[in-house]
């Protein structure tokens, strides 16, 4: 048989298996299709979801840090340097970029801040302290920056003026932080509005908690935030250097085009300067990647389970109707447009399967995991699901359902034609 | 049309082996109604589905329409079924979830007409089995008889040059089982080569031509005249 013929009877093979397997799924026992649905859509939720949410345990912590602390560009000190030099004039840069959306400049000090000083009355009492790093900010540009207002859990927020007041992060609580554990220190009893300790170079001076900060990013969590002006004063950083710049730009800017715009004005004589992703902790990325590596396996132990479901679905369905494909090999129907019709109808739960699938998923579960997060120890989970990584998963599921309904028909379709039509 | 010469047909059951055709020859004018009577277990089926290239016999030649049948591959075979050859089987072998009109469609589609194209030959089919008020009916939705009618109607739909028929009377009540005879032989009249099998002595009486086999042997070939 010529090539032409044989593309001519493929493409007749291919018309009659569609018109088989669209009367077999019409007129096939509705409860069976609508489970056999229900399984290829879990087969896909299952695909897409549970690497999407092991992923997105890590990716929610990943955007925590980029919108809460280090925005779209971070600028830090060079490793040699203890802070970024010529601070002035890399903020004055980094404000003029037509990208820019709002700049903030942060001193950062290490330090302690005691709680108990007051009902301490003997010298062997433990001292309720805390190794901290404080961070003096303007609030209204860290508020623009990072948001940082809407962190408060307890009491307000630090205005310019505020003068000895400050604000914790919620793991140096207690209350906040219940871990017994001696590398890990909290502050036991304090509230908003009480008098704690705060020592500095040497220095000590007496603050009010003005407000309690909750975020799951270590930078937020762990630190003790003040005004500028007066973390300046108490470290003597007269000359305005800062040791951190984080930068946020409008919306749809390129922060590599806005990186290396800073770079060009010579501010890499002074800082650091980096997009968020090359500024994001390493063990994040690697979590991120490992986890995605686990998503991945139990996808495909998932894929595998949906693969036999189907191949047992479409064996039985050919098994049972053994005889009947028998006639039509008798009076001279091919065996490929057999075959077609059941890998056909295969792929009609496929698809089927994957378009309520991605309904419950893009119109429902994402959505509401985005405004319900999943409240993890480490980070706000949310679901990562992106259109072309579910794309892909999408086109595994319908080559492994292709797969799986074509073996089974091939079995039974190959089957002696007169054994089939006597039934033996 | 047809001509068969020492055709061999056994089976195997363990060690034994059971001779069914045993060197069988005759031939098949065009044209001709030809019925094959015998007992049960006389080789009668067994001939009809080797005719048919349903079956391949042990030893033998079948010639049908000036081709070697026996020497196609199983994919030619499928092609010459397709286009020169029509069944009718004794349970109708209708496909269930398809309509009287569908079923006759089939070996159309598959022979690459268009479906409109398609659409008209079954409907001209079953509208000459006396069916064209029944196109849209599923099998379950008829009579016996009605689904033997359908099951004509898609041997003739596509005009091919010999219809087997298996025993197309076998599971029918008498009236319904005349009405089907009658449909066959209208057919002839048009010209239409037929192979019957049957055991029914007063249908096999209404053909051209009675082959009866014992032991898979024919101990008698008569034609017959028509009054």
């Amino acid at each position: 048989m010529s090539l032409k013929k044989r593309i001519h009877q493929f493409f007749i093979s291919l018309r009659l298996g569609f018109f088989l397997a669209l009367r077999q799924i019409r007129r096939s026992s509705k409860w069976t299709t609508i489970l056999i649905i229900f399984v290829m859509t879990l087969t896909f939720l299952n695909l897409v979801v549970v690497s999407g949410i092991l992923v997105g345990l890590i990716e929610g912590s990943v955007v925590a840090v980029k919108s809460r602390y280090l925005s779209d560009v971070i600028v830090s000190t060079l490793q040699e340097k203890t802070y970024i030099e010529n601070s002035p004039y890399v903020v004055a840069v980094a404000k003029s970029l037509p990208w820019t959306e709002a700049v903030s400049a942060r001193y950062l000090e290490g330090g302690t801040i005691e709680a108990n000083y007051k009902t301490r009355v003997k010298e062997t009492d433990l001292i309720d302290n805390v190794g901290i790093i404080v961070a003096g900010i303007n609030p209204t540009d860290e508020d623009a920056v990072t948001g940082i207002k809407d962190l408060i859990v307890e009491g307000s927020y630090l205005t310019a003026t505020d003068y000895d007041q400050v604000l914790l992060g919620h793991n140096l609580l207690r209350k906040y932080l219940p871990i017994e554990s001696p590398g890990f220190s909290t502050l036991q009893d304090v509230e908003v509005g009480d008098k704690v300790r705060l020592i500095i170079n040497g220095n000590t001076r007496e603050v009010i908690v003005k407000g309690i900060l909750k975020s799951k990013v270590d930078e937020i969590s762990r630190r003790v935030f003040m005004t500028d002006t007066q973390l300046r004063s108490l470290i003597g950083r007269s000359d305005y250097n800062v040791d951190e710049i984080s930068i946020l730009l409008k919306p749809g800017s390129d922060p590599v085009v806005a990186r290396d715009a800073m770079l060009a004005s010579g501010i890499g004589a002074y800082a650091k300067v980096q997009t968020f992703e090359e500024g994001l902790p390493k063990f994040l990325i690697d979590i991120k990647n490992t986890f995605a590596l686990l998503g991945n396996m139990v996808s495909s132990i998932g894929l595998v389970v949906a693969s036999i479901t189907i191949f047992i679905v479409i064996f039985i369905n050919a098994i049972t109707r053994r005889k009947f494909i028998g006639i039509l090999k008798g009076i001279g129907i091919h065996s490929t447009a057999i075959e077609f019709a059941y890998v056909l109808q295969s792929l009609f739960y496929a698809i089927m399967g994957t378009f309520l699938g991605a309904i419950i998923l893009f119109g429902f579960l994402k959505p509401y995991i985005a405004s319900n997060p999943i409240d993890f120890p480490f980070s706000d989970g949310i679901l990562v699901a992106t259109l072309s990584g579910t794309l892909v998963r999408v086109l595994i599921l319908f080559i492994a359902t292709l797969i799986a309904g074509y073996i089974p028909a091939k079995i039974v379709v190959r089957q002696n034609t007169l054994d089939a039509i006597l039934g033996r | 049309m047809i001509t068969v010469e020492k055709l061999v047909k056994s089976f195997h059951s363990g060690e034994s082996e059971l001779v069914v055709l045993k060197g069988m020859s005759f031939t098949v004018p065009e044209g001709q109604f030809l019925s094959v009577t015998g007992r049960s277990g006389s080789g009668k089926s067994t001939l009809l589905y080797q005719l048919g290239l349903l079956d391949n016999p042990n030893s033998g030649s079948i010639i049908i329409d000036n081709t070697k049948v026996l020497d196609l591959t199983t994919r030619e075979k499928t092609q010459f079924r397709l286009e020169r050859l029509g069944y009718v089987f004794q349970d109708y072998a209708l496909l269930p979830e398809l309509s009287s009109l569908e079923n006759v469609m089939l070996p159309l589609l598959m022979m690459g007409g268009n479906k409109s194209q398609a659409r008209a030959k079954a409907q001209a089919a079953l509208s000459k089995v006396g069916l064209g008020d029944k196109l849209i009916n599923l099998p379950s939705q008829l009579s016996g008889g009605q689904q033997q009618r359908v099951s004509i109607a898609r041997a003739i739909g596509h005009n091919p040059k010999i219809i087997f028929a298996d025993e197309p009377t076998a599971n029918l009540d008498s009236e319904t089982a005349e009405a089907v005879i009658k449909t066959f032989l209208e057919l002839h009249k048009e010209g239409q080569t037929i192979i019957m099998v049957t055991h029914e002595e007063e249908y096999s009486r209404c053909t051209d031509r009675v082959i009866t086999l014992s032991d898979g042997e024919i101990i008698s070939d008569i034609m017959q005249v028509k009054t």
